[in-house]
C-alpha cells in the first residue's frame, strides 16, 4: 500500500498541470501581446526586407532642373544658390583640354544658352546627389554618430545629435553634403526617405520630365530598377574610391566624376 | 589560518574609484540617447523621425481622384510621362484642402522653354525650339495644349517651324517667293515632319529658271550663263538661297 502513495501523487500533480496548461499560455500569450503591440510599430515595414538605390540614364537628361527645384521644395532646402541635396551638371567636353562643367544655381533655373563651338566634341547633362554609397566615407568619420547608414540602405543625419563639425562634408567624395545654414548641421539627400516610407518615389523621381531618374529596389526582382541595372551598361562614380555608391549612372562619359 | 588585512589606505582608494565609476556610469545613461545603439553607432529613433517627416508633393496618383478626365487626355499625348506636379508644382497642401490651396498654372513664354529651349546638350530628338524665334510674342498655349502639346492644326506658314529662315526670307530679294517655290512639299510634311521630310533643289537647273540666260523672267531679275558660272559647284554652294544677296 505504502508504494501506491507516491503513485496518486504523481497523477494528481500531474493532472493539475494539464488542467493548468491553457491557463498558462493565456497567461504568455498576454504578456506577449502586450509587449510587442508597444515595441512594433502600426505597419509592419520591416527595413531588412528593403534596400533602396537609385539609376540614372543621363542620355535622356534635358537639364530643365525641376528635380532641383523639386528637391529644394520638398526637403525645404535653403534657397541660397549653394546649397543644394541635388544638382545637375552640365559637361562641354572640348577636343583638346579638360571637361568644362557648369551648374549654375544647381541647374534649377535652367542652363545660359551654350555657343556651339567648332572644337566642342559633345555636351551632356549629369544629375548628382548623394551616392548613398553602403561603405560611406561620411559615416566612418562621423564623431558622434549624428550620420548612419540606415537597415535599409540610406544614409541619413540626425540633425538632433549633429554637432557641426563638418568633417563628413570634407570626407564626402561626391561633394553631396553642405553645412544647413540655419540649423548648423550637416545636410544632404535623404532619398526623401520620409517619401519612400510612406510608399511615395523621392521628389525628384516624381517630377523627372524624362525618365532619367529610376527608384527602385535593387534586390526585388519586380522592381523598376532591377530592370534599368539589367538593360543599361551602369557604373558608380570614383568606383576607385571602394565606396560602393547605390546610385547607378547609364551612358556616363569617362569624363563624369 | 591568518586572515590578511586589507592595507589601511586601499579602502579611500576603493571608494573613490567606486565613486567615479558610479559617477561615469550614471553620466552616460543621462547622456546617451535612449535609442542610442539599438541598431548601430546611431540614435534609432532618429530613422522614425527622418521617416515621420511631411510631404510637399503629392505623388501622381492623389491627381486622379478628382482630376481622372485631364488624366486621361493627357495619356494620349506626348507628355503622358510627366507628373502633373512638374508644371503646377507641389500639391499636397492642395490634395489636403482642394479649396483654399490652388496650384500654379505657368502661363506666359518663361516656364517652357526650361525643357523645350534649344541646348546643344540635350538630347537628339527632343522637341526643342529656338524661343527668340519662335513666333516671339505669343504665349505658348496660344498654339499649344500642355497635357496634348501636339497642335491640334498643321501650321499655316513654313516660318511656324522654321522661322529663322523666314525671317532672313523677308528681308532678302527671294522675299515674295514661295517656300514651295523650291521646295518641294508633301502634304505629310505639315503633320509628321521628322518622318515626311521635304525636298531641297538639287541641281542647277532650279535655279536657271529664273536666272538662267534664256529664263522666262522679269528682265531686271540677275543673269548667269549656267554652263559657264561656277563651273562643277551647285548654285547654294556659294549664294545662300534664302539671302542670296549675301556674299559667302
Amino acid at each position: 500500500m505504502k508504494t501506491n502513495e507516491p503513485k496518486t501523487a504523481r497523477r494528481e500533480f500531474l493532472e493539475t498541470c494539464g488542467k493548468s496548461i491553457p491557463k498558462w499560455v493565456l497567461f504568455f500569450a498576454t504578456i506577449r501581446a502586450g509587449t510587442l503591440s508597444a515595441a512594433e510599430e502600426p505597419e509592419a515595414y520591416d527595413p531588412k526586407q528593403h534596400d533602396y538605390a537609385m539609376g540614372i540614364d543621363i542620355h535622356k537628361c534635358i537639364g530643365c532642373g525641376r528635380c532641383v527645384n523639386a528637391c529644394k521644395i520638398e526637403n525645404k532646402v535653403p534657397e541660397e544658390p549653394y546649397y543644394f541635396r541635388t544638382w545637375v551638371e552640365r559637361y562641354v567636353i572640348p577636343s583638346e583640354g579638360d571637361a568644362q562643367v557648369d551648374s549654375p544655381n544647381g541647374g534649377r533655373d535652367g542652363f545660359p544658352e551654350l555657343k556651339t563651338e567648332p572644337d566642342m566634341l559633345r555636351t551632356f547633362f549629369v544629375p548628382k546627389l548623394c551616392n548613398q554609397c553602403a561603405n560611406p566615407p561620411c559615416v566612418q568619420v562621423c564623431p558622434v554618430g549624428a550620420t548612419f547608414s540606415t537597415q535599409d540602405g540610406v544614409v541619413l543625419v540626425d540633425e538632433t545629435y549633429c554637432v557641426g563639425c563638418r568633417y563628413c562634408i570634407q570626407a564626402c567624395p561626391y561633394g553631396a553634403r553642405y553645412l544647413h545654414p540655419v540649423k548648423k548641421v550637416a545636410d544632404k539627400c535623404t532619398f526623401c526617405y520620409h517619401r519612400i516610407r510612406k510608399g511615395l518615389l523621392p521628389a525628384c523621381v516624381e517630377v523627372c520630365p524624362t525618365q532619367v531618374r529610376v527608384f527602385g529596389e535593387a534586390g526585388h526582382q519586380s522592381s523598376p530598377l532591377r530592370r534599368f541595372l539589367r538593360f543599361n551598361d551602369v557604373t558608380v562614380l570614383k568606383p576607385s574610391l571602394n565606396t560602393d555608391p547605390k546610385v547607378y549612372y547609364a551612358g556616363a562619359d569617362r569624363e563624369v566624376r | 589560518m591568518r586572515v590578511r588585512r586589507i592595507p589601511q589606505q586601499i579602502v579611500p582608494l576603493a571608494l573613490i574609484f567606486a565613486a567615479a565609476i558610479a559617477a561615469l556610469i550614471i553620466a552616460r545613461k543621462l547622456l546617451v540617447p535612449a535609442t542610442f545603439g539599438d541598431l548601430g553607432y546611431y540614435r534609432a529613433a532618429a530613422v522614425g523621425e527622418i521617416a515621420a517627416q511631411p510631404i510637399s508633393y503629392a505623388g501622381a496618383k492623389a491627381c486622379l481622384e478628382c482630376h481622372d478626365d485631364i488624366d486621361q487626355a493627357k495619356r494620349q499625348s506626348k507628355h503622358r510621362g510627366l507628373s502633373c506636379e512638374v508644371c503646377h508644382g507641389d500639391a499636397a497642401r492642395h490634395v489636403e484642402a482642394p479649396d483654399e490651396v490652388k496650384l500654379v498654372k505657368p502661363t506666359g513664354r518663361g516656364y517652357c522653354p526650361l525643357c523645350h529651349g534649344y541646348s546643344p546638350a540635350r538630347p537628339t530628338g527632343f522637341p526643342q525650339i529656338n524661343a527668340e524665334l519662335h513666333n516671339p510674342g505669343r504665349a505658348c498655349m496660344s498654339c499649344h495644349n500642355p497635357h496634348n502639346p501636339m497642335l491640334p492644326h498643321a501650321p499655316e506658314e513654313c516660318g511656324a517651324c522654321h522661322r529663322q529662315i523666314a525671317s532672313q526670307k523677308t528681308v532678302s530679294h527671294h522675299a515674295t517667293l514661295a517656300c514651295t517655290t523650291c521646295h518641294e512639299t508633301p502634304e505629310g510634311h505639315l503633320t509628321n515632319p521628322n518622318v515626311v521630310e521635304a525636298q531641297k533643289p538639287k541641281t542647277k537647273e532650279l535655279c536657271g529658271k529664273c536666272h538662267g540666260q534664256g529664263a522666262d523672267s522679269p528682265p531686271e531679275i540677275p543673269r548667269v550663263d549656267l554652263e559657264s558660272h561656277g563651273g562643277r559647284y551647285v548654285c547654294w554652294d556659294c549664294h545662300y538661297p534664302h539671302f542670296p544677296e549675301a556674299a559667302r
